[in-house]
């Protein structure tokens, strides 16, 4: 037996909650940070192993396994909970929950590790995942209607919709699985609980849990291979309404969460119209530009609540003039925003540019929709950055620079995101083959 | 067994790594500088500026090498091709997808990236020691390679990919070199409109890209107007457009509203005064001589899609004779020197595009060749000109003469408002949109707190 036999997704499922375990035990929120911080390193160097087992050709287990598309999004995950946890400011290392940061983890890693054979494992994960949020909320005393209503209606919608499938009524099962893919990914009218969520938990917490963009995950493996045409065409519909509408809402906002939240909203919709094509070079751009999207809007999103943790909360009505508190948040701010617009030389670029040339093929219309949302994108991101850096400047006796572990999770992120853009083809030839296989296994249902 | 001709081997690998080396030049000091900012250590103003001397220096010479070889050679379409940046092989009957990076030298794009690299350089010493000590000074020079990087991108793509890759690398350094004096609150708003403009000028020409790759399966430019290396007689200016006549009007229409945001014509023309808001040495090569002309050179890369349809060629004539008389007229009007010489600028800018409309090549490319270097002579010398000016008026004693061509009726206060473009646009497009797009906002924090069950402000949520 040599090390790549070891049960590597199954471990990187238990680690974050044996973590959760020994966070527990410890009182000091220093401490209990810095165990955090260790475990989510180890998770994330055990969330590679998987990988690299499926690439020397080792089976996985029944329960727990990855293939070529999820094998890379276990560290993505892994990476995304690691940097977010690194560049938590000192000062709310005392408010932060880092058993319940772990026992997230935990429960994304279990829902990208579910193995395509055991469907139910992959529901329970997912419909578990919607609770830290939920329990973050209750125990800070924030309103939880919003929040609780809509995810209770995915958990319903994704476990009948699965029973009912399973139950060999597949295109009411599909109905249900697409509604309820439906609310997870907030496509409007059913996106208020994203806002709602940013406003009212706290941006780690909120991050963490829409960054992966868990609905286009549970379309990609519940729906896309049994859901009829027509199932697709619609939810198709609804993704590029909402992408051009959110991308509007988020041009307009005066306040910097509600922006983040409607950039989300647009980003996460815009990987739904590339799912729904069905087409291969669609499909490629969907996946290209959903590891592009999650990776710069977490980018984004960790300096949107660096620069909140020195000056609370970030309006956009007027201008702040932060850029010389610290040039590099705000270089930063700027190339995770252009990242996840598609701008060149980022991871976007390539995966923006299949997308639409995937939706022309089957629709211009869907293309034109798809080029306006990312135009109005591009609009908002650059509006925040100018509302939020550019001003008169305000000189403080504090430090208010970027710190050590900021700049490192800046720099890991502007690694990824131009790395791949430069050299986007591995990436590319992978979200390919998963693309052609997910096509495969819907051209056999 | 037939000899090889070695000597075309050699002459064509040196050409092409000239032609890399051009592009390479600018790119090397766009990620040096830009690594330098990302990690808050930015280089020292020496070698900032032998950096940017090094690279436009190397990028020029190259390129002027390409131009001898070329001419000694009597080639007059070289192409370098880099390799397939993304190639996805689809199983049938799927398509394939391909992005190749491809840059083509011949007599429009080599003039025009050796205009560029020449004038960049000359603004980049001369930004040395006018910024000299100033706090953005690295953050100047860093949107100055983006510019340069794209600058030469665009004037040299082969396939329309690439030219929207430089495209958008000149937009958005463009728009951030406006808001450059960021204390103060009119750069910022004047730099945001820019980029507004440049978003829906670079919309259109993805979309054109995309509709090209969908028509043609590929988005090579010499596909769509049937220049070729093999043959002379049809490299730039003459070529074929493969293209129907519907397909024509689709890609031909997004390439000309793709140009008339770029070179801000009308109806676009507002962002262009706005523009001056940036550093002089920006204004100078930015919006005066390269970035305004950048349009007119997408024109005059797609002439045989505008030859092959009288409407669009038509279209490109009114557009620009329009511009030309409304920026001649607002120009008279305008009160400081740089908005004054942005209305000149656009002038030109109308003509040129007007000369393309007539199906002219040539006349076009020289025109905007020596307006480019005239407009940056003078945008350079204006402030030492408005001193010398106060300086005469000194000496006199008395006020020198004022040219008062629109006396003071509409026509004054039409060319002083500047046409009211700007203010038609917030009025019936803006505005509706951006009011819309609020009260879908306010619908929506409505509702929220209606299923929230209790109207609740939006503020005072969590801090951490």
């Amino acid at each position: 037996m040599n090390l790549l036999s070891l049960p590597w997704a199954e471990l990187c499922v238990l680690l974050p909650f044996v973590g959760v375990a020994v966070v527990g035990l410890v009182r000091d929120p220093a401490i209990a940070g810095r165990w955090t911080l260790g475990i989510s390193a180890v998770v994330f160097g055990g969330s590679i192993m998987p990988w690299v087992a499926l690439e020397s050709g080792i089976s996985s287990g029944p329960y727990f396994a990855v293939d070529g598309l999820t094998a890379p999004l276990l560290p993505l995950i892994a990476l995304l909970h690691l940097l977010t946890v690194l560049a938590t400011a000192r000062v709310k290392r005392n408010r932060m929950s880092f058993g319940g940061h772990l026992a997230g983890e935990g429960l994304w890693l279990g829902a990208f590790a579910a193995a395509p054979s055991a469907g139910w494992l992959l529901v329970l994960f997912l419909a578990l995942g919607t609770l830290p949020p939920l329990i973050e909320l209750w125990q800070r005393g924030r309103p939880i209607r919003v929040y609780a209503l809509h995810m209770g209606t995915f958990a319903l919608l994704l476990t009948t919709g699965w029973v009912a499938t399973e139950a060999g009524a597949t295109t009411f099962g599909a109905v249900l699985l697409s509604l309820a893919v439906l609310v997870r990914s907030g496509t409007a009218t059913v996106h208020l609980w994203v806002p709602d969520l940013f406003q009212h938990a706290s941006f780690g917490t909120a991050l963490l849990f829409v960054a992966p963009l868990a609905g286009v995950y549970a379309a990609l493996r519940l729906l896309i291979p049994i859901a009829p045409d027509w199932v697709l065409e619609g939810i198709g519909l609804a993704s590029l309404a909402t992408a051009v509408y959110a991308a509007g809402l988020a041009a307009v906002q005066d306040d910097a969460r509600r922006f983040f939240a409607y950039l989300v909203l647009s980003h996460t919709s815009l990987v739904m119209v590339g799912l729904e094509l069905h087409t291969a070079i669609s499909l490629t751009g969907a996946l290209c530009l959903w590891a592009s999207v999650a990776v710069s809007l977490a980018g984004l999103g960790i300096i949107l609540r660096a620069v909140e943790a020195r000056h609370g909360r970030l309006a956009l009505a007027g201008y702040r003039g932060l850029y010389d508190e610290s040039p590099s948040l705000a270089v930063g701010f700027l190339l995770m925003g252009l990242g996840s617009v598609g701008f060149p030389a980022t991871f976007g670029f390539v995966s923006a540019e299949l997308l639409v040339d995937g939706a022309i093929t089957a629709d211009p219309a869907v293309a034109v929709g798809i080029v306006a949302a990312a135009a109005l994108n591009g609009i908002a991101v650059v509006r925040a950055y100018l509302a939020l850096f550019t001003g008169a400047r305000h000189p403080s006796p504090l430090p208010f620079g970027i710190t050590i572990r900021e700049r490192i999770a800046v720099l890991a992120f502007a690694a990824i995101i131009l790395g791949c853009g430069i050299f986007p083809q591995p990436f590319v030839s992978s979200c390919h083959s998963s693309a052609e296989s997910l096509l495969e296994l819907r051209a056999r249902r | 067994m037939p000899e090889l001709d070695y000597a075309f081997l050699d002459d064509h690998l040196t050409l092409a790594t000239l032609g890399a080396i051009v592009v390479a030049a600018p790119a090397l000091l766009t990620a040096v500088l830009g690594v330098f900012t990302l990690i808050d250590r930015p280089l020292s103003e020496r070698l900032t500026a032998k950096a940017v001397s090094l690279a436009t220096g190397t990028g020029l010479l190259a390129a002027v090498g390409v131009f001898v070889l070329m001419l000694v050679g009597d080639t007059r379409h070289v192409v370098v091709e880099l390799g397939h940046w993304v190639h996805i092989e689809s199983s049938a009957p799927e398509p394939h997808y391909h992005f190749a990076v491809k840059f083509v030298f011949d007599r429009l794009s080599v003039p025009f990236a050796a205009l560029s690299l020449a004038l960049c350089g000359i603004i980049g010493a001369f930004s040395n020691r006018y910024l000299h000590r100033e706090r953005g000074y690295n953050r100047f020079f860093t949107l100055y390679a983006v510019f340069v990087t794209g600058m030469v991108t665009a004037s040299l793509a082969g396939t329309i990919e690439t030219l929207f890759l430089g495209w958008e690398l000149v937009g958005l350094s463009s728009a951030l070199l406006v808001g450059f004096f960021h204390d103060r609150p009119a750069p910022v708003r004047n730099a945001l409109r820019v980029w507004i403009v440049y978003r829906v000028s670079d919309a259109a020409l993805l979309l054109a890209a995309v509709v090209l790759h969908h028509m043609t399966g590929e988005g090579d430019l010499d596909q769509l107007t049937g220049y070729h290396e093999e043959a002379n007689g049809t490299s730039w200016p003459f070529g074929q457009c493969i293209l129907g006549e519907g397909q024509v009007l689709a890609v031909g229409g997004l390439l000309v509203v793709a140009a008339a945001g770029k070179s801000a014509l009308v109806p676009f023309s507002g962002w262009l005064p706005r523009a001056m808001e940036g550093p002089t040495p920006s204004s100078a090569v930015f919006y005066g001589a390269l970035s305004v002309h950048l349009g007119a050179f997408l024109l005059l890369r797609a002439g045989p899609v505008l030859d092959a349809s009288p409407v669009l060629a038509g279209t490109v004539l009114v557009l620009g004779l329009v511009t030309a008389a409304f920026a001649a007229l607002t120009g008279r009007a305008q009160t400081d020197v740089k908005s004054a010489l942005s209305f000149a600028s656009l002038t030109q800018v109308g003509l040129i595009v007007a000369e393309i409309g007539l199906g002219w090549r040539y006349v076009p490319l020289v025109h905007l060749l020596g307006h480019a270097c005239l407009r940056t002579l003078q945008f350079l010398r204006a402030p030492s000109a408005i001193r010398d000016h106060h300086g005469f008026e000194n000496a006199l004693g008395n006020r020198l003469p004022r040219a008062d061509a629109l006396g003071g009726g509409w026509l004054y206060r039409y060319a002083l408002e500047r046409g009211y473009w700007d203010a038609l646009l917030d009025r019936f497009v803006a505005g509706p949109l951006i009011r819309a797009l609020c009260w879908c906002s306010r619908l929506d924090e409505r509702c929220t707190a209606i299923l929230a069950g209790s109207p609740r402000s939006t503020e005072g949520g969590e801090t951490s």
